[in-house]
């Protein structure tokens, strides 16, 4: 793997996300709010060879920390990522995300007569199933293509 | 029954239905014993879609029981034109009223709102989602008329949007009914509805058709395919067509089959029937008075 290190630069404060399923960086970024203008330093590698997944992506963010809400998503569309916390270039946290029981207010609902879609005063909230995601409110349930449901805010 | 809000009929445990059937039973044989159980009480109703039997027939319940309602009206003459939230305005109507009845077009849009209130909240239907007043008062009229031992029903019509299909499908699997689901591909039941009754280990089976399967049925509960669902007019024509009975479809049924229908009916149940033994969609339709009194006698006994 030291040619990847080569391409991509370890970073001194900030987060590793490892073991990503091939082709959902970009859904991670997606996740974590950070583009182009948000600021931060992204090394972003994908289809990378992996011996755990064959594949894999990996995201490194420049001075930025996982909330427990963004890690409750990453784990519904990369259940096999790592995360690792760095702090002045050492790994000081290293972590497999899992999957929670409910996600709250990072999904939207794709039923758009669903209440949670409306100008209402209430957080989107999904239980989370073996194989998908349930909605709260209107019990539709999303099985493929979670990360098209991100609330980029 | 240990229930703040009636949300949908999920929450309805075997127990629950017949603590609320029983208790409609009892209304409805001395309803002059219950006519002042509730003097005084008011149920508020919020009602953001049009409405008859449901709206009426809490009116009557309340009334029989010496209570009054408290009547938001139609959208267009309240506050939700100046663009109030559903939140506000159940927060409002709550220091009104002693229940609400809430029918909106959005789903989740009571559990939302129950969300929001101290007092008990009744879903009256909430877009393609859950109807559970109208699932007890349908149980009530299966159990009277056929009884809730070795039950097979047929549900025939539109699957995929009607509301009252999702909430009795959900309350006959406290009953282990045999459930068939007659309808067009197109208005199948939903996923969730699916996934649920899978997970709950009901018995269903799917069909396009009704006549294999109606030699079978104790009841046939027939719902009204809307025009709306289709792109055009000649497909409706074509679809509808297939799922509307006379007295002559059902002379390969059983003698003693409960024909059933949440209401109002367009022609999928023909005028002929209305006249014979099968024909229970008018009876049904007069539960919902004795059925509502038993509930809102329920929820109110506990927060009065």
């Amino acid at each position: 793997m030291s040619d990847h290190e080569l391409r991509v630069n370890k970073i001194r404060n900030g987060t590793v996300i490892d073991h990503i399923t091939a082709g959902q960086a970009l859904n991670v970024l997606a996740i974590l709010g950070v583009d182009a203008h948000s600021g931060e330093t992204l090394s972003v590698a994908m289809n990378v060879p992996s011996d755990r997944l064959g594949t894999k992506d990996i995201v490194k963010v420049e001075g930025r920390e996982l909330s427990q809400d963004e890690v409750d998503v990453l784990s519904l569309i990369a259940g096999a990522a790592t995360i690792n916390i760095v702090r002045e270039f050492d790994v000081v946290e290293k972590h497999r995300v899992e999957r929670p029981r409910e996600v709250v207010g990072v999904l939207s609902c794709p039923n758009r007569h669903c209440i949670t879609t409306a100008d209402e005063p209430v957080d989107s909230r999904f239980d989370v199933l073996e194989d998908g995601i349930r909605c709260c409110y209107c019990d539709t349930i999303v099985r493929d293509g979670i990360a098209d449901h991100i609330a980029v805010g | 029954m240990d229930h703040d809000h009636i949300i949908s009929a999920k929450q309805l445990s075997r127990g629950d239905i017949e603590t609320v059937l029983d208790h409609a039973a009892e209304a409805a044989a001395d309803p002059a014993a219950w006519a002042d159980r509730h003097e005084n009480a008011l149920l508020g109703l919020c009602f953001f879609e049009p409405s008859t039997r449901t709206k009426m027939s809490f009116t009557a319940a309340i009334k029989r029981m010496g209570g009054d309602v408290v009547d938001m009206g139609t959208v267009e003459s309240s506050s939700v034109t100046k663009g109030e939230s559903l939140a506000d305005t159940v927060r409002v109507v709550q220091g009104y009223a002693d229940a609400l009845v809430l029918r909106h077009p959005s789903e989740g849009s009571a559990k939302m709102a129950s969300e929001y209130v101290d007092v008990p909240l009744i879903n009256g239907g909430d877009g393609a989602g859950q109807h559970p007043t109208q699932t007890l008062l349908d149980l009530y009229t299966i159990r009277e008329n056929a009884g809730f031992d070795d039950l097979t029903i047929g549900i025939m019509g539109d699957l995929k949007y009607g509301r009252t299909v999702h909430s009795l499908a959900h309350a006959l699997t406290t009953v282990d009914a045999r459930q068939h689901f007659i309808s067009p591909e197109s208005l199948k039941l939903p996923r969730s509805v699916r996934y649920d009754l899978h997970e709950e280990g009901a018995s269903i089976r799917e069909h396009t058709d009704l006549g294999a399967v109606l030699p079978e049925l104790d009841v046939l509960y027939v719902t009204r395919i809307q025009r709306e669902r289709f792109p055009d007019e000649n497909e409706y024509r074509a679809v509808a067509g297939q799922y509307q009975i006379d007295a002559a479809t059902l002379e390969a049924g059983p003698d003693d089959l409960t024909v059933m229908h949440p209401l109002p009916r367009v022609d999928e149940i023909a005028h002929d029937i209305d006249d014979t033994d099968y024909a229970r969609y008018f009876q049904q339709a007069h539960n919902g008075v004795p059925v509502r009194m038993a509930l809102l006698d329920l929820l109110l006994g506990e927060s009065r």
